[in-house]
């Protein structure tokens, strides 16, 4: 019976030839599925990695002295595990790094999604983009040796470590992440929603600050919350710049370790395996990736919600 | 008896058994079919398939209501019907391009002669199906290959690896698509520098190719200028000698210039359907005269 | 008169006025909107002239020739560079056949499910993970878990895991470009899944895969963080064994086992030493790693540029 035969009606049809084609097509999706697993797995292996090195640390030093000590020793004979000076460093250079991107990033995605031609933006976006292409290494030794001496022309009394010079410099690296996802964003706003302003007599300028911002507002909210945490782990600029001494202060001339500076700090001494000092940076790898996924997971669920809006 | 899609594994013998229960070419016209004795003269002497009781579900949704319809083997059969009305969806079922959705399901049976294989059956493959009947859809879709590589692409499909047969069946299929003398001398260009009439020719070519068992149109002319549509309508004319065609149109005109038997669709269910002269001339169906004279659709 | 009825704000002159004065606004945004990322591109300038001027009095053959030195003006890159081209090696080799099979996989094949969420959900998450956490990961898996130690390989491997979504997400990106009626073609002439994917898919989407490995091996090649982590050294007076030996089989790979430095790290060790001298070395190796930054980058968008033009759907 034909249907059952290796061969059909259709001489260009062969069964047996199919059945080959099926089976290497199965063994294919295998592999293709074993590579999209690796991203789960990565995942489940950093989370495996941190919670066991911290659990070790945590063996040592108290949940409660690592929250409310206000100072972070670990390497002195006098240690103490208090993370707060290391949070404070962070959340010091992050602010200062948003107080430039997120204007600068917003007034930049404006001017490109509503008052730049077709030809300028394409042209620019690109460009722009490299910016934050730029190896962060190169950023630390710009502040540190550009910045930081401009800054300190117009005041004197800076040290030669400090956030603000490191805060400042992140700043202008996000500059360009907090554009290109404010422009999506405002790109996404309807033509008709536009238009509608406009009719009404509006200018461009208004048309973008009344229309076309509030309509972006969870797409713009999303680019500042990602852009925060970029800044957060930021490592190499703070490494240089804000010098590594764990310092509790919020005030940005001073010099301070962020949470990711401890953790370079560490790697480039020598301590052996399982030491307090090894499990240290893995409880502040912890905590800077509790912080970030806080920060992407808002950031993420208002990309989406603003996709589903349009 | 109705056969699924979803009784998945469904042993050959019980899919033999069910097709020598009804006889090859035998015409069985069950619901909605308007067959008169005026039609004799032309009556359907082979069938190439036979739709039986086909119902199709996108999810929940039913697409496809119970069509019964016989496609006459080397002749043209057009599907009309206002948009919507599922004559796509219909043509779709012949080569299984739904099942590259997921959550979609067939009743009933297209049972393809002289093999008596159930088209949209759980015992054969779609790729199979897919590699005995070709399809030309809405907008031409050549790949950004060569010329020759289009056409040649499904014979490469199926293991021909031969230069001079590759050469042999492209020239043959570029000849029966009218394109051959118009590419001849350029088969390694790109196939995207042709202009839109030509393109949709040598995705016919490269249907052809491949000595389909049944070729499929999807509306093959709505993209395109007027010239370009004659020449396509003029080729499919020519191509009832070899292959059986079923053409998706929403032009009456071209239904009825092109096409032996017509089946007018309309939500899902077949109104009508009847030799071309008869539905364009003296339809039996109040509806069927409505769309054809332009009262709604 | 018919204008006297009407309120002040509707007269034709007060429009007239209140319109110039938005106008002007506008005119003004433009130009704190040009100035700013005038400004933007200022600074990438500012910034490589001022590594190529501070490093001037470095560059010349011996700075790529020679191994780190105490003294500045003999203090070269050699270890790193031949570091950082074998790391990059790795993670090109790792990174992108994973990167772009998890993206066919994701694209082409798999079903919409929670299962497929979740490798989605990974996808987007690890692209926000900050690059010094991959290092720790590294650290712990790579280096101790795996014993592969402080050597090229973990060093690959570390980078190959951190620019994997960033493949991922371009050559998703270049694949959901392939429009379906290419597809259905192929389909509809009974193409298996897989044969579309190699015959049409993958070729047509080649320049977008190319501009996604592209921007990923530019950052891989930038990041100091993650491989300081798994300990890099910093002061490498040798070269990693070579991949080619005389003996049979001609190739080794030793390499992969050695330890190693790499430009970052070799530019980072410079600029924290007290020592102003070698602040010009490491303005010189900055502008060669900047330098290579922006050509790769130019590369990719050249790239994303040529295929654009050539396949026009």
């Amino acid at each position: 019976m034909a249907s059952t035969a290796a061969t059909t009606s259709n001489d260009l049809v062969s069964r047996s030839g199919l059945r080959y084609r099926k089976i290497r097509d199965r063994i294919v999706e295998t592999f293709l599925l074993a590579a999209g697993l690796v991203a789960v797995f990565t995942t489940l292996a950093i989370v495996v990695i941190l919670l066991t090195e911290s659990a070790a640390f945590f063996e040592h030093v108290s949940l409660k002295d690592f929250l409310t000590d206000t100072m972070w020793t670990p390497l002195f004979a006098d240690a103490h595990y208090g993370i707060l000076p290391l949070v404070a460093g962070t959340l010091t250079t992050t602010i200062v790094a948003l107080i430039v991107a997120v204007p600068v990033g917003t007034i930049i995605a404006i001017y490109l999604s509503e008052f730049a031609s077709h030809r300028l933006r394409e042209t620019v976006k690109p460009i722009l983009e490299l910016l934050g292409a730029v190896p962060t290494v190169v950023y630390g030794y710009f502040a540190l040796t550009a910045v930081t001496p401009l800054l300190q022309m117009l005041m004197p009394e800076l040290p030669g470590f400090n956030m603000l010079s490191a805060g400042l410099v992140i700043g202008l690296m996000i500059v360009p992440y907090v554009a290109s996802v404010s422009e999506d964003a405002m790109r996404a706003v309807p033509r008709y929603m536009r238009e509608g302003s406009y009719a009404m007599g509006a200018t461009r300028l208004q048309t973008a600050l009344r229309v076309v911002v509030p309509g972006a507002f969870s797409g713009l909210a999303a680019a500042f919350i990602l852009g925060i945490s970029r800044a957060v782990g930021e490592t190499m600029v703070v490494a240089i710049a804000a010098g590594m001494q764990p310092n509790f202060t919020f005030d940005p001339r001073e010099q301070a370790a962020t949470i990711t500076a401890y953790i370079v700090q560490v790697s480039l001494g020598d301590l052996p395996h399982g030491s307090i000092g090894y499990q240290s940076i893995f409880a502040a790898g912890l905590v800077l990736m509790l912080i970030t996924l806080i920060f992407n997971v808002i950031g993420f669920s208002l990309t989406r919600k603003f996709r589903e809006a349009y | 008896m109705i056969e699924t899609t979803s009784t998945r594994g469904t042993p050959e013998s019980t899919l033999r058994n069910e097709e020598n229960a009804r006889p090859a070419g035998a015409v069985t016209p069950r619901v909605n079919i308007a067959v008169d004795d005026t039609r004799q003269s032309r009556a359907i002497t082979s069938v190439k398939a036979q739709v039986e009781n086909l119902n199709f579900y996108y999810g929940q949704n039913r697409a496809l209501k119970n069509l019964s319809i016989p496609i006459a083997d080397k002749q043209v059969t057009a599907l009309i019907g206002p948009s919507g009305c599922g004559k796509s969806t219909f043509l779709r079922c012949f080569n299984r391009m739904h099942d590259l959705q997921p959550d979609t399901r067939y009743e009933g049976s297209i049972t393809l002669h002289p093999d008596n294989i159930n088209l949209v059956g759980a015992g054969i493959d779609p790729i199979e199906v897919r590699m005995r009947i070709g399809m030309v859809f809405q907008k031409p879709n050549p790949f950004p290959k060569t010329i020759f590589e289009n056409v040649a692409y499904g014979l490469r499909l199926r293991g021909v690896r031969n230069r001079a047969t590759l050469a042999e069946e492209v020239e043959k299929a570029l000849r029966g698509a009218a394109l051959w003398d118009e590419v001849k001398d350029r088969l390694q260009d790109s196939a995207l520098a042709l202009s839109g009439g030509q393109m949709q020719r040598l995705c016919i070519a490269r249907a052809l190719a491949t000595t389909p068992e049944i070729l499929l149109f999807d509306e093959p002319t709505s993209a395109l200028d007027p010239i370009a549509t004659a020449k396509i309508e003029e080729l499919i004319s020519t191509l009832r000698d070899q292959v059986t065609v079923l053409i998706v149109t929403h032009n009456m005109q071209q239904a009825a210039r092109v096409s032996d038997y017509t089946a007018f669709m309309y939500l899902g269910e077949l109104i009508e359907f009847d030799e071309a002269a008869k539905i364009f001339t003296n339809p039996s169906k109040k509806a069927t005269e409505d769309y054809i004279t332009g009262r709604y659709g | 008169m018919a204008t006297a009825n009407v309120p002040d704000y509707l007269h034709p002159d007060s429009i007239r006025t209140g319109l110039s004065r938005r106008k002007m606004l506008d005119q003004v945004f433009v130009i704190v909107g040009l100035v700013l990322m005038f400004a933007c591109l200022g600074v990438l300038a500012v910034l490589f002239m001022n590594l190529v001027l501070d490093g001037s009095e470095r560059f010349g053959w011996d700075f790529f020739t020679n191994f780190p030195s105490r003294r500045a003006e003999r203090a070269g890159i050699l270890g790193a560079w031949v570091g950082t081209s074998l790391i990059m090696l790795v993670t090109a080799f790792c990174a992108v056949p994973v990167g772009v099979a998890a993206a066919i996989y994701l694209e082409e094949y798999a079903p919409k499910n929670w299962f497929t969420a979740i490798i989605e959900i990974n996808v987007t998450n690890l692209a926000g993970v900050p690059s010094i956490v991959y290092g720790l990961l590294a650290l712990g898996l790579f280096v101790y878990q795996f014993g592969l130690g402080q050597s090229i390989a973990a060093a690959g491997l570390t980078l190959a895991l951190l620019i994997l979504p960033i493949v991922i997400v371009a050559t998703r990106e270049s694949i959901r470009a392939v429009p379906k009626s290419i597809r259905e073609a192929a389909y509809g002439l009974g193409a298996t899944r897989w044969e579309v994917t190699k015959d049409h898919v993958l070729p047509y989407s080649t320049g977008g895969i190319l501009t996604g490995m592209i921007l990923g091996l530019s950052r891989a090649i930038g990041e100091t963080a993650p491989i300081i982590t798994i300990g890099a050294l910093s002061f490498i007076a040798f070269l990693p064994s070579s991949p080619i030996t005389s003996e049979f089989p001609f190739i080794s790979f030793q390499w992969l086992n050695d330890p190693f430095t790499a430009m970052p790290i070799q530019m980072f060790n410079w600029v924290s030493r007290p020592d102003q001298a070698f602040q010009a070395n490491a303005a010189a190796a900055g502008a060669i790693l900047l330098g290579m930054t922006l050509l790769m980058n130019a590369v990719a968008i050249w790239i994303r540029y040529r295929f654009r033009k050539k396949i026009n759907w």
